[in-house]
C-alpha cells in the first residue's frame, strides 16, 4: 500500500539547531496522526517542509507516489495538500463566506472576469461548509471582527474548501480557552471526517491527542522519538520524560 | 434620510447627465471633459493596482506607449482610422505591460512603484534622444483620423470624441467594476492583506497580480490614445514621471479604490488645473498640492468617500484605507 505522504532523511538546521534530521515518516491514508513534542522539537519545521514553505537541505517527500520536494506551497496545494496554520491565515477584509468563495475559485480555477464572487456556483457548498464548522453565523462578517475560535475555525474550513487529501492543521485548539477546546476539536472532527481527509496536527495537549488521533509521532531534537498509538506512546517512559513531563 | 439616500442614489446619474449635457451649452468644454476622460480612463488603471495594494508611479508609460503607437500608425497611414488607433494603442500598451509586468510583479511596494518610475523614465529617455523617430522633445503630430471611414470636420470630431469617449468611459468603467467583484478582482485584494494564504490555496499571486497589472497597462493605453487624438499631438512629457504622480494624485483626490473616484477626480482635477494655470500662473501646482493634503488628512476616501460621509453618514465611517499587512505564520517565540 501506497503511503499518502511520505518523508525520507529530511535534514535541515538553522544555525546550530537541527530542526530535522534523518526524518522518516510514512503517513497513511484515513489514519489521523498527531505530532507531539517540546517546543523547539521541530514539529512546525516538518510541516513547513511538506508544504513547500522550507526546502530541506537533504531527503525527500513524496505525495501520493510523486516527488515533491523542493515545489512550492502553491504546487503542492495543487497536489491536494491543504495546510491550516498556528496563526489563522485568512483575508481579513473579505467575510467569512468570501474566504471560502475565494478558496472554492481557485480550486475551480474560476478565472471569468465579469462572474461575481458571490454567484459561482460552489457558494451553496462553502454555506454548508460554514454550517458544518459552527460559522454560518458570522457568514457576512468581516474575518477580521472574529474572535480566535472562530477564526480558528473557518482556517481549517477554508483549507476545506480545498477538498484535500491531506490537511495539516499546525496546533488547531492554540488560542482557544481551555474549556472550548474539545468542542472545538469535536468540531474539527465533523468536518474532517465529512470530508473524508486524512489530518496531521501538531498538538500540544495530551488530551485532545489522545481522544483525536489514531497515531501519535514524537519529535524531539528535530528526529521522531517514537511513533505508534496513542496509548502506547503517551504511556512510553522516555516519551513521558523527555515531551510529556513526569506530572503529567 | 429616505430622501438624503435618494439624492445619493441619483448623484451619479445626474453627475453624469449634467456631464453630457454640457458642451451643448458651453462648446469650449469638450476638449477638457474628454481629456478628462482620458485621464480617468487611465486612472482606473491605478485604481486596479491599488486593490492589490500596489502603488505604480511609472504607469505614465503605457500611456505613453499606446499613444506614440497611435501617432505612428497614423503616420504611417497618412491619417489613419480612430478606431484602428484604439486597437493598435491598447495592443501595444498590452504587450509592454506583459514584458515590464513578467518582471515588477516579482516586488511589492516601495519596490514595485520605483521599479515602474524607472521603466517609465527609460521610455522617457528614449522618446526625447531618438529624434529621427520620435520627434524628440517637439513629439509627434497626430492628424485628425478618419472614424469608420468618414473624414469629420474638427468641431464634429471633437464632438464624436467626447460622446464616444464617454460611452466608452461607461462601458470600460462597468468593465472594471464587475473585473473587480469577480473571483480573480477578489484575489488581488488578498494580494494586500495575505498573500501567504493566496499562495496555499494553490493560486499565483504573481500570475493574479500579472493579470491585474496588464488590466491596468491596458486602461492606460485606452486614455493614452484618447488623449493622443484629443490633443493632436503626443511627446515624451506623455511618459513622464509627473505624468505618473498626475495619475496617483487623481487616484487618491478621487478616492482610492474607487471605479467612480477615477472619474470624478479626473474631472475635478482637469477643471481645478485649467481654471488655476490660467489664474493662478506658476502657484497652481502648489494649490493641488494643499488639495492633495487636506484630502489626504480630512477625507482619505477621496473625493467620492466625502460625499458618500455626507449623504450616508450611517452606512460609511471615516475608515482610512487599510495598511498592507504581512501576517506571520507561526506566533514569535
Amino acid at each position: 500500500m501506497t503511503a499518502l505522504l511520505e518523508a525520507r532523511g529530511l535534514e535541515i538546521r538553522f544555525g546550530g539547531v537541527v530542526a530535522a534530521h534523518n526524518v522518516d515518516i510514512e503517513i497513511q491514508e484515513g489514519r489521523n496522526l498527531a505530532i507531539i513534542g517540546p517546543n523547539g522539537a521541530g514539529k512546525t519545521t516538518f510541516l513547513n517542509i511538506c508544504t513547500g514553505y522550507l526546502k530541506p537541505s537533504a531527503g525527500e517527500v513524496f505525495f501520493a507516489g510523486e516527488r515533491v520536494t523542493n515545489k512550492s506551497p502553491r504546487e503542492i496545494t495543487r497536489r491536494g495538500v491543504a495546510r491550516a496554520f498556528q496563526i489563522p491565515q485568512l483575508f481579513g477584509e473579505h467575510t467569512a463566506l468570501e474566504n471560502l468563495l475565494i478558496a472554492a475559485a481557485a480550486r475551480q480555477s474560476r478565472w471569468a472576469p465579469f462572474t461575481r464572487l458571490g454567484q459561482i456556483p460552489e457558494r451553496a457548498e462553502m454555506l454548508h461548509l460554514l454550517e458544518v464548522v459552527n460559522c454560518a453565523s458570522v457568514a457576512q462578517r468581516p474575518v477580521d471582527e472574529l474572535p480566535e475560535g472562530q477564526r480558528k475555525l473557518i482556517d481549517i474550513a477554508l483549507a476545506l474548501a480545498l477538498k484535500p487529501k491531506l490537511l495539516f492543521m499546525d496546533e488547531p485548539t492554540s488560542g482557544v480557552a481551555s474549556s472550548e477546546k474539545f468542542g472545538v476539536l469535536d468540531i474539527i472532527a465533523k468536518a474532517l471526517a465529512e470530508a473524508k481527509v486524512t489530518a496531521v496536527f501538531v498538538e500540544h495537549d495530551m488530551g485532545i491527542v489522545e481522544r483525536f488521533a489514531d497515531e501519535v509521532a514524537v519529535w524531539n531534537r528535530g528526529e521522531v522519538l517514537h511513533r505508534g498509538t496513542p496509548e502506547d506512546v503517551l504511556s512510553h517512559p522516555e516519551v513521558v520524560r523527555e515531551v510529556i513531563g513526569e506530572e503529567i | 434620510m429616505k430622501i438624503a439616500s435618494l439624492g445619493y442614489r441619483l448623484t451619479a446619474p445626474l453627475l453624469l447627465l449634467a456631464v453630457a449635457l454640457l458642451p451643448l451649452f458651453l462648446p469650449w468644454s469638450k476638449v477638457i471633459l474628454t481629456l478628462a476622460l482620458a485621464k480617468g480612463l487611465a486612472v482606473l488603471g491605478i485604481v486596479v493596482l491599488l486593490h492589490a495594494g500596489q502603488v505604480s508611479f511609472g504607469h505614465a508609460l503605457f500611456f505613453a506607449v499606446a499613444a506614440y503607437s497611435a501617432a505612428f500608425l497614423g503616420q504611417a497611414l497618412a491619417g489613419g482610422e480612430l478606431v484602428s488607433m484604439i486597437v493598435i494603442g491598447v495592443l501595444a500598451s498590452l504587450a509592454v505591460g506583459l514584458l515590464v509586468g513578467l518582471f515588477v510583479v516579482r516586488y511589492r511596494y516601495i519596490f514595485f512603484g520605483m521599479l515602474n518610475l524607472a521603466f517609465s523614465m527609460i521610455l522617457f529617455s528614449v522618446l526625447e534622444k531618438f529624434y529621427y523617430v520620435t520627434g524628440g522633445s517637439d513629439g509627434l503630430q497626430v492628424a485628425r483620423p478618419l472614424v469608420l471611414g468618414l473624414e469629420m470636420e474638427r468641431a464634429g470630431f471633437e464632438t464624436l470624441l467626447f460622446y464616444g469617449g464617454l460611452l466608452l468611459a461607461l462601458a470600460v468603467a462597468w468593465a472594471v467594476h464587475r473585473f473587480l467583484e469577480s473571483p480573480l478582482g477578489h484575489m488581488m485584494k488578498t494580494i494586500k492583506t495575505n498573500e501567504t494564504r493566496l499562495e496555499y490555496l494553490g493560486v499565483s499571486a504573481r500570475g493574479v497580480l500579472l493579470a491585474g497589472y496588464l488590466v491596468s497597462a491596458g486602461l492606460c493605453g485606452l486614455g493614452g490614445v484618447l488623449m493622443a487624438v484629443a490633443q493632436g499631438i503626443v511627446t515624451p512629457e506623455y511618459a513622464w514621471w509627473i505624468r505618473s504622480g498626475e495619475l496617483v494624485f487623481i487616484a487618491i483626490l478621487g478616492g482610492a479604490g474607487s471605479v467612480a473616484g477615477a472619474f470624478v477626480g479626473a474631472l475635478v482635477y482637469e477643471v481645478v488645473r485649467t481654471y488655476a494655470s490660467a489664474f493662478a500662473g506658476d502657484v497652481w501646482q502648489m494649490i493641488l498640492g494643499f488639495f492633495l493634503l487636506g484630502i489626504i488628512l480630512y477625507a482619505p476616501r477621496g473625493l467620492v468617500g466625502l460625499y458618500a460621509k455626507v449623504m450616508k453618514p450611517a452606512e460609511t465611517e471615516a475608515v482610512p484605507p487599510a495598511a498592507p499587512k504581512r501576517q506571520a505564520l507561526e506566533p514569535a517565540e
